[in-house]
């Protein structure tokens, strides 16, 4: 019985390597905007909020078909990077990780901004009753009580990243070692009729995002049920 | 000092404005410092702030020193007013000086945001931070002033409120009277030039505040800076304070020096079951074969059962209204052993139709007495004429 090809272990790493990285810009570009939703009284909160979720509710192919068009060589995104001298996003990895980054950002977002309103004000007014200026606040205050949010976030952002199949498609295509990840790969051995392959991939993803919800999961329970540590 | 109940506006450096004289502008209300040089020891703090249904506006002075309490029924404004003076109500506008340093003058443009004020601020809730164990969150303020601005060190401030032994402690794993502590010496540590305290009993059960109570006439004690202290509980406010301001629905009721404020007829305080005044006296004589303490104050003493404390020793006692009475004549054969001579200053309605409140002097001493409107007429009670006190009981405090 066929198991792994030397291709099939290239789409895992690749997209492994594509969820990190991902998770990673998603930390960045969330964590401020996260703050923002959970403290701003702006009229701008619902607009932004509702933006943040599309991605929750749209076909990954009107997510990757419209990416595709903005990257693409008249897009605005476009312009922008080959005026940088990056050249062009789409069937590339820095496009995939751009697609990835709008495709999972409610996943970090949301926990994030759930996390952050947990909080409350009164842990905030009492660090400034102690002289602790607004980044100070937020560095040793915020993020310290917001770390099961984060921990929330890493993982959901990781685990959807890996479970993306309709971006990739549209924006980048099926290149080997470049653009083709596990999901891609799956649908390519079953064109072929390579079941075992299919099986083995899949079979992997299946465990893989299990063990992952179990972990959340498992993880809240013993967060709630649990006293003190 | 100026504890002396009746010697009130003259001495004392507490005057406010009672805000519903606004209509007499900038010259009405607060009495005396206005176009003089303003003193640097003392809280300047007028604020006004509005949120839906509910507006605050006081136009306050307040004393450099001593325990001020901001004393009301929720609602009235009081912590509203203590986090303005905190900073932390962004929306107040008015103007703030505290012992000689401006934090907020909207005039000017001045606004000192919060972390920049030196103050110390204990939370109704304690608030610990949960991810810090007790000495980080002790550590949190005192790391972050400068090393030379640092009057208070942790081992002070942890043998004052007695935690010694909670140090290595998760704030989870405390109960709710040591947070509490926790929480104000964590306040000190940070060596404010004023401690704000919002209600930090309101949150404690019976056994708890008294466990507390000792820890705070320590602090009362010990320190040299000014204490805001909110309370709704009569109780503690004459337990604490050295002036009291009391607020109803936004607005400065009444404000004063305690002694004298408690023993004004014309506050609803004077109205309630709890009327009466408070006295410091002083421990003049044990008497061990009757087993009794006599406590001496200007105009008189009283005797109270014997006390566990040495002479010299100040000790504050209530005397309440309805625990007064009055004769025209010094009553002999009486169980009622503490009388002082006193001479009647007014008598207004009280709280029912069938009792009056009579204002006395017992010789610079105030009293209340709560007699029946019949008996009053009958001794043709009027200002000047000179009574007896009868005092049926003596309540001490701490």
């Amino acid at each position: 019985m066929p198991t792994l090809t030397g291709a099939d272990w290239s789409a895992i790493l690749l997209t492994l390597e594509l969820a990190a990285v991902s998770t990673a810009v998603l930390l960045l570009l969330g964590t401020p905007l996260a703050w923002w939703l959970a403290r701003t009284r702006s009229r701008w909160k619902g607009v932004v909020g509702a933006l943040v979720a599309l991605p929750l509710v749209l076909p990954p192919t009107v997510i990757g078909f419209y990416l595709l068009v903005a990257m693409g060589p008249n897009g605005p995104l476009g312009r922008l990077t080959e005026a940088l001298g990056l050249g062009l996003l789409p069937f590339s990895f820095a496009g995939l990780v751009v697609g990835s980054v709008v495709y999972s950002l409610p996943f970090v977002v949301q926990p994030l901004a759930n996390a952050f309103e947990a909080i409350g004000r009164r842990p905030l007014e009492v660090a400034a009753t102690l002289r602790a200026g607004p980044w100070d606040r937020f560095f040793n205050v915020a993020l310290p009580l917001a770390r099961p949010g984060f921990v929330t976030a890493t993982i959901l952002g990781f685990a959807h990243t890996v479970g993306e199949f309709g971006v990739v498609l549209m924006i980048g295509g099926n290149i080997p070692d470049k653009t083709r990840v596990v999901s891609v790969a799956i649908y390519d051995h079953v064109e072929a009729l390579e079941y075992a392959q299919a099986h083995w991939l899949s079979g992997g993803m299946l465990v893989f995002s299990f063990v992952v919800l179990l972990t959340l999961y498992g993880r809240r329970r013993g967060n709630a049920g649990g006293g003190v540590g | 000092m100026a504890d002396h109940p009746l010697a009130t506006g003259a001495s004392t450096a507490i005057a406010a404005s009672p805000v519903a004289t606004a209509a007499t502008g900038g010259i009405g209300g607060t009495q005396g410092v206005q176009g003089a040089t303003p003193p640097t020891a003392g809280i300047d703090a007028r604020f006004a702030v509005a949120y839906a249904g509910f507006r605050l506006d006081v136009d306050l002075r307040l004393p450099g020193r001593g325990v001020t309490a901001l004393f009301g029924h929720s609602g009235s404004g009081k912590t509203t007013l203590l986090r303005c003076v905190a900073g932390l109500e962004p929306a107040a506008r008015g103007r703030l000086v505290v012992n000689g340093e401006c934090w907020q003058d909207d005039a000017r443009r001045i606004l000192v945001p919060t972390h920049r004020r030196e103050l110390g601020y204990v939370f109704q809730e304690a608030s610990l931070f949960p991810h810090l164990t007790v000495r980080r969150n002790l550590e949190f303020g005192l790391r972050r002033i400068p090393a030379a601005a640092r009057r208070v060190q942790l081992d002070h401030a942890v043998a004052l409120l007695g935690i010694e032994a909670l140090l290595e402690r998760m704030p989870d794993r405390l109960s709710g009277g040591e947070r509490q502590r926790v929480g104000m010496a964590r306040a000190l540590l940070t060596s404010p030039r004023i401690l704000l305290m919002d209600e930090p009993l309101a949150a404690l059960d019976h056994r708890r505040k008294q466990e507390i109570l000792p820890y705070l006439e320590r602090l009362h004690d010990e320190l040299d800076i000014p204490v805001l202290y909110v309370s709704h509980s009569p109780d503690e406010v004459v337990r604490l304070a050295d002036h009291v301001v009391m607020l109803g629905e936004g607005r400065v009721m009444a404000a004063g020096e305690l002694h004298a404020t408690m023993a004004r007829l014309d506050l609803p305080t004077a109205f309630t079951e709890d009327a009466g005044v408070v006295i410091d006296g002083t421990v003049a004589v044990h008497d061990d074969h009757y087993h009794l303490t006599r406590l001496d104050f200007p105009g008189g003493a009283v005797w109270v059962q014997r006390q566990q404390v040495d002479l010299g020793r100040r000790l504050r006692f209530r005397i309440h209204a309805r625990d007064v009475s009055l004769a025209d004549h010094q009553v002999e054969g009486s169980s009622i052993q503490n009388l002082l001579p006193a001479t009647v200053t007014e008598v207004v309605g009280a709280d029912s139709p069938a009792h009056v409140l009579v204002g006395l002097d017992a010789g610079g001493t105030a009293l209340i007495a709560r007699i029946t409107r019949r008996a009053a007429e009958q001794l043709v009670l009027r200002p000047g004429r000179r009574m007896w006190a009868q005092i049926k009981s003596v309540a001490l405090l701490g």
